[in-house]
């Protein structure tokens, strides 16, 4: 069999960081677009222990401080969104247009 | 000393006389007003004899030789003189002094003596005249007031004490000349007198400030000490010019030319006043200031003979107006300033003995003149017009017989008063600086002779021919009452024997009046001319004691012309009936109404000076200068203040317009309609879809990987 390189974790990683991308462009629900957000933020977690394997222990030290930037964002944002939900009784990514012109 | 420790009263007398009439006239009688009034002059003369008398005394002491007596009250005006305030012509501190102080030398003594005597007659004569007048007390007042400060003036020992006397006399002629107020004629002739004495005033007060600061003192006694003493050069220039200012305040005072013209008006004034004041006393003020100031006159041979120059012509020329005038009043005043020219006269030549003496007679004959016509004028039911009077001498006996001793006396018959006075004026104006002179004595004999001639004419006019008057005014002719006559009769006495004072050596006198009045005068009077030949006399002093025949001759000739000009009076108008022609008058009619027009004088004088005549629309003179001032200042300086002011608006407005549209507009407004412009398609990109706006940051990142992969 063909061993499992750090090639296929970066492969990995980019189809996630895809995934999560285009979740993040399309999706109507905000909850689902915050979904998104941590997919690609755990992508590039992914594509750091990947380096970490090749190039010394920082990668992966770096790789928690993104998990508890995640974390922190995550309840942020869905404290942005329980803020929103109480004014416009609504999650549709759609109805956040008070800044329009 | 009593009398002279106790002079201060004499002025203060009639002072408060007048200060009485002031606050009580009003409530008392007519007898008290003439106790307070009279009774106040009547101790000022005795008060007056009792201190000359005890003045001879006092200077007969080898202490005292010649010298003036002062006696200083307190100091009036200034600080003592260790506070030394003002500078002198030569850069050292003076002090500024003038002290309530009284001088009392020859000179003041004669003044005073007459102004009291005939001051005392006039104001007896007065409560005849005044009788039946309203306002008694008042005219009572002010001849006190006058009294006053004509003492003041002539027993001051400063020039300044001296101002307050003048500047009061001037006051009280006023009030006197426009005592019938409710009359225009009056009021304008007060107010003409007052003007006209003013100024003279500034000349006088020029003159006086002038001497302060060459001198450094105001006092007589210092001045004339610093003159004698002081070599100064003959003919200094500062000197010069404080003489004459202080002559411009003589002739305005005394009447001269060109400042005369107040005098004739002032006849306006009751007779008694005509006859104080501007007969007797306060005409002779500048005469009075010129002999006092002799020392200074001396040292200016310039200032002499411009006072000896305009004296002169100023007797022929008033002499000449009176040959034709109509009212009695007039003929004397203008015989007034005609006698004052021959007093400047005697001053100018030198012979300051001569014009006091002249003074002195004077006021006694002119007074009885001027009394002498209240006297007709009152017989005539207020007529004063010579060509309605006529043969007055029947019934009016005492005033006829003591005005013709005083027309004798001023026409210079001899043994009467005037003909000694005036004729050592003519003789010292002939005899005086080598001959210098001889053409004002040319002008003065003429003068003595029209003098003559106007003055008997008045009294043939008056008392004699045929009478011209209405019936009515003829009924109610009678002599005046002894208050009147008595004091007639004192100054006809006067006028016979006054003169025998003064009978000179070429007579056989022995001149008492110019030895008494020597220290003042000649004794220290240094030499006019710069070079002097031996055996030359000075002006001023006395003559050595032997007498010129040519003397003789002039004597006999102005007797002649006295003589003459009473013949031919006496031909013309012995006869005078009703319309009388006046020779003058028919030989040569425009001379005639020159004289009479008094040469157009006044009217040339409100051309000039008064801007109450105009030349079409423009007036002359300075109110002319005044006139195109105003005109220059509303039309041109307030021309231009309101331009200025107009530019300021424009500006203004242009200003506004710029701020409106420029600034605002373009400036302000400008930017932001060009933000608004492109503000609408740019606000465009907001569309409010945050996907969107991640699509746009995914791009984004596409493109600089991208771009940095492919680098």
């Amino acid at each position: 069999m063909t061993p499992i390189t750090p090639i296929h974790y970066l492969i990995l990683a980019a189809a996630l960081f895809a995934l999560g991308t285009i979740g993040v462009l399309t999706r109507r629900n905000v909850v689902i677009v915050l979904m998104s957000i941590e997919l690609i933020l755990n992508a590039v977690n992914l594509n750091l222990v990947a380096f970490s394997r090749m190039w010394g222990l920082e990668g992966q030290v770096f790789s928690i401080f993104v998990i508890t930037d995640a974390a922190a964002e995550a309840a942020v944002g869905l404290g942005i969104l329980i803020a929103f939900f109480r004014n416009k009784e609504t999650v549709n990514v759609d109805e956040v247009d008070l800044l329009k012109w | 000393m009593f009398f002279l420790d106790y002079i201060w009263l004499i002025p203060l007398f009639p002072a408060m006389g007048a200060a009485i009439m002031f606050f009580f006239g009003r409530k008392i009688e007519k007898p008290a007003v003439n106790a307070v009034c009279v009774g106040a002059v009547v101790l000022a003369f005795l008060f007056s004899c009792g201190a000359v008398w005890q003045y001879t005394g006092w200077s007969a002491m080898p202490e005292h030789a010649h010298q003036p007596f002062q006696k200083i009250l307190y100091t009036w005006l200034g600080s003592d003189s260790s506070h030394l305030n003002f500078v002198k012509h030569d850069g050292t501190p003076a002090a500024f002094q003038a002290d309530a102080g009284f001088l009392l030398d020859p000179l003041s003594s004669i003044w005073l003596l007459f102004v009291t005597g005939v001051g005392m007659l006039i104001h007896i004569y007065s409560t005849g005249y005044m009788a039946h007048e309203g306002g008694y007390y008042r005219f009572f007042g002010y001849l006190n007031l006058f009294m006053f400060s004509m003492l003041t003036l002539i027993m001051g020992n400063n020039y300044v004490v001296m101002f307050v006397g003048w500047e009061g006399v001037g006051l009280c002629s006023y009030l006197l000349i426009g005592f019938y107020f409710h009359r225009k004629s009056a009021s304008d002739a007060a107010n003409k007198a007052f003007i006209v004495n003013r100024i003279g005033d500034a000349g006088f007060l020029l003159g006086m400030f002038t001497l302060a600061w060459y001198f450094g003192s105001f006092r007589f006694t210092d001045i004339n000490h610093l003159a004698r003493t002081g070599n100064f050069q003959i003919g200094d220039p500062i000197i010069t010019a404080a003489a004459l200012l202080l002559f411009v305040g003589a002739c305005g005072k005394s009447a001269q030319l060109p400042l005369y013209v107040w005098l004739p008006d002032a006849m306006e004034g009751p007779t008694p006043v005509s006859a104080l004041i501007h007969a007797a006393t306060m005409v002779t003020a500048g005469v009075y200031m010129v002999a006092r100031s002799n020392a200074l006159f001396v040292l200016a041979p310039t200032a002499m003979k411009t006072v000896a120059i305009v004296g002169a012509l100023t007797a022929i020329f008033a002499a000449s107006i009176g040959l034709v005038q109509n009212d009695i009043k007039r003929v004397l005043a203008y015989s007034t300033v005609s006698q004052l020219g021959y007093m400047f006269l005697a001053l100018g030549v030198g012979a300051f003995a001569a014009g006091v003496f002249h003074v002195f007679t004077h006021a006694f004959f002119k007074a009885l003149l001027f009394l002498g016509s209240g006297s007709v004028i009152h017989a005539m039911s207020g007529e004063q017009d010579m060509r309605n009077m006529g043969d007055l001498h029947r019934r009016t006996p005492v005033t006829h017989w003591t005005m013709f001793i005083a027309t004798l006396a001023i026409a210079g018959i001899f043994p009467f008063a005037g003909f000694f006075s005036k004729d050592e004026i003519l003789w010292q104006a002939w005899s005086s600086e080598r001959g210098a002179y001889q053409w004002l004595w040319l002008i003065g004999v003429i003068t003595a002779f029209m003098t003559s001639f106007y003055m008997f004419r008045l009294m043939y006019l008056t008392f004699h021919g045929r009478p011209r008057m209405s019936h009515e005014v003829e009924h109610h002719i009678h002599e005046s009452p002894k208050s009147m006559t008595v004091p007639l009769i004192i100054l006809a006495a006067g006028s016979i024997f006054a003169g025998w004072l003064g009978v000179p050596h070429s007579l056989g006198g022995s001149n008492r009046f110019e030895k008494f009045l020597e220290p003042v005068f000649a004794k220290e009077a240094k030499p006019v001319l710069a070079e002097q030949t031996p055996g030359q006399l000075a002006a001023g002093q006395k003559e050595a004691e032997h007498t010129n025949p040519t003397e003789y001759l002039l004597m006999l000739l102005s007797l002649g012309l006295a003589a003459a000009g009473w013949g031919l009076a006496w031909k013309v108008y012995r006869h005078a009936d009703k319309g009388y022609a006046e020779p003058i008058a028919a030989k040569t009619p425009l001379v005639y109404t020159a004289m009479l027009n008094k040469y157009y004088v006044d009217e040339g004088y409100d051309y000039i000076f008064t801007g109450r005549r105009k030349l079409g629309p423009a007036r002359l003179g300075v109110m002319g200068l005044g006139d195109a001032s105003a005109w220059f200042d509303s039309r041109i300086v307030d021309g231009t203040v309101n331009g200025a002011g107009w530019t300021t608006r424009a500006v203004g407005t242009l200003s506004t317009w710029w701020d409106r549209w420029i600034i605002d507009g373009l400036l302000v407004n400008g930017p932001a309609i060009v933000a608004r412009v492109f503000s609408y398609p740019a606000r465009l990109v907001q569309w409010g879809l945050v996907q969107w706006y991640a699509l746009l940051m995914v791009a984004g990142l596409v493109g600089f990987v991208a771009y940095y992969s492919y680098r």
